[in-house]
């Protein structure tokens, strides 16, 4: 038999491995925020976010339209993503039995599942080449069919967590169905919704694969919906395999830019989670 | 005859049965989940302004019978029911009478507290008045109403200052109270009540069936309870289910000093469920 000493050792241990699983999971993010605050903060001024890229040899310029672009994909992204999303996370959750609610979560893990360049192609095969060039639109599209599985999901899983006694009282008070899903339960796992739209956001933000074929990329400023688009990561990309220095230490700044871009978006979900009133269902 | 518990003191107002007029009558009442039937067979008369207490073994159909009166029953999925109920007058399962009708006319409160967790205190009570038809809209303003609404839930002078706060800040006990006044605001004839102090401490269920007690001055009241006494000190009538059978339905005082039927006797005096 085992004595005391031997477990509160053997304890000891496991409790020693899931600390230092737990420092692991973290520590690949902890590193890449300190390389890249060394690489690329010293690239970052002003200039960096209003100027535009400059020709090669010639020192300074920025990113400004990577930026705006970044932030217009971002955009049209959730004007698809964020109502399809909900919609049929809604739908899920109402009418959880269905054959199709079923076949619906079903390929929504599978889209979910999809390389993101796979759903890049589809969008050039249906977006850009009938029409012949890339375009932002074709860039949105892209993350926006990359949003919908993720949003579709956890509003699902948000709307699940509305106490079934919620729904009941509401219909109790002579509320009718559609309006029992719409101010009670949806209402009540808004914060939650909110917070997963959010996250969906933050996992698009940084997506390079999906607009290689789509955005494409625009050395040039544009803010056109029909012309290609600079993209955060697809300037990141094209300035790191470059051949000069002064791209180099631009990309840096970039991919800084980009992290910190979804690292507030994270904070921002935090803090919707946490509002007033919300998400306080137990 | 068997001696009570000395707990159970049956109010001296109970009326007898018969004299008061009929506000919920059930005739042939089966409700079923599927096809077991919860409920089989229920004819009663529920007396108007009055409370009616319905007890029973857990699992003996109190709840379901009392959500066949404001059709909560067929908002499982499967459930469906049989045979007539008439609420003042109106076959509330005929034909042309739509259950959100049915359900804005007569309030519900259940075992746990439900507020709304996204609305204040004040939104809460109004959330049945802003649904209501024009027609069916209760005089006088939001505020006054939702004043009145929480006055005659005896929670007005625990919360004029918080109106403004979220419903969850409350304690259970206010919650409850809170949900009974959200039931009232839209001033219906009847409220159900399923096991509404089942979750509360001895204090907040004092506090109910004062309010309880009260209501029925105005309103129908029906309620589930599992308890007994509290049947005893509040209701005016009992009905008695076994196994989804109304084994007896008497004023409460007969109910529990000269029970009919003997199994109503087995339980009350505890020799089972």
């Amino acid at each position: 038999m085992r004595t005391i000493r031997s477990r509160h050792v053997v304890s000891g241990g496991m409790i020693g491995l899931t600390y230092l699983a737990a420092i692991l999971a973290t520590l690949p993010l902890i590193l890449i925020l300190i390389h890249l605050i060394a690489k690329g903060a010293s690239s970052l001024s002003l200039d960096f976010f209003t100027r535009m890229p400059k020709p090669v040899g010639e020192p300074g310029g920025g990113m400004a339209n990577a930026i705006v672009g970044t932030l217009l994909l971002i955009g049209i992204a959730s004007l698809i993503g964020l109502p399809v999303g909900i919609g049929a996370g809604l739908y899920l959750a109402e009418k959880r039995t269905t054959t199709l609610a079923y076949a619906v979560r079903f390929l929504s893990d599978v889209l979910n599942g999809l390389p993101s360049i796979v759903i890049g192609i589809f969008a050039w095969e249906f977006l850009v080449r009938p029409v012949g060039h890339f375009s932002a639109l074709a860039g949105g599209v892209a993350l926006g069919s990359m949003m919908i599985p993720l949003v579709t999901r956890t509003t699902e899983e948000m709307l699940l967590t509305v106490p079934t006694s919620l729904r009941e009282a509401a219909l109790a008070l002579g509320y009718p169905k559609w309006r029992t899903s719409i101010s009670v339960v949806l209402r009540t796992a808004l914060a939650g919704i909110a917070t997963g739209a959010l996250v969906a956001v933050a996992r698009i933000a940084g997506e390079t694969a999906p607009l290689l074929f789509t955005a494409f990329g625009n050395q040039f400023w544009s803010t056109s919906v029909r012309e290609p688009i600079a993209a955060l990561p697809l300037q990141i990309f094209t300035y790191a395999i470059s051949a000069y220095d002064e791209w180099h230490r631009l990309a840096w700044a970039g991919a800084l830019v980009l992290i910190s871009l979804v690292l507030l978006i994270s904070i921002a979900a935090r803090l919707v989670t946490r509002s007033r009133f919300g998400a306080a269902v137990d | 005859m068997k001696v009570l518990a000395p707990a159970i003191k049956v109010p001296e107002h109970a009326p007898a049965v018969s004299s008061a007029k009929p506000c919920i009558v059930t005739r042939n009442l089966t409700a079923y989940f599927g096809n077991s039937a919860a409920i089989r067979d229920i004819t009663v008369s529920v007396p108007q302004q009055a409370v009616t207490a319905i007890i029973g073994p857990s699992g003996c159909g109190k709840s379901t019978l009392l959500r066949c009166l404001n059709r909560m029953h067929e908002t499982v999925p499967g459930a469906r029911v049989d045979g007539e109920v008439e609420i003042l007058g109106t076959a509330i399962y005929g034909e042309g009478t739509s259950p959100i009708a049915v359900r804005r006319h007569v309030g519900m409160v259940f075992q746990r507290p439900t507020p709304f967790p996204t609305m204040s205190v004040r939104a809460n009570v109004a959330a049945g008045l802003r649904i209501a038809e024009k027609t069916t809209q209760p005089k006088g303003s939001p505020d006054e109403i939702v004043e009145e609404a929480l006055q005659r839930a005896g929670l007005w002078a625990e919360v004029k200052d918080r109106l403004d706060e979220s419903a969850i800040a409350l304690s259970g006990g206010q919650q409850q109270r809170l949900c009974i006044a959200r039931a009232l605001a839209t001033r219906p004839r009847v409220i159900l009540l399923d096991e509404p102090t089942a979750s509360l401490d001895p204090l907040s269920t004092q506090k109910v069936e004062e309010l309880v007690y009260e209501l029925r001055k105005t309103v129908t009241v029906v309620i589930v309870t599992h308890n007994m006494q509290q049947a005893a000190r509040i209701s005016d009538s009992t009905a008695f289910l076994l196994a989804g059978e109304l084994v007896e339905f008497d004023s409460t005082r007969n109910l529990f000093t000269a029970p009919r039927d003997s199994r109503t006797e087995s339980y009350i005096t505890g020799r089972f469920g």
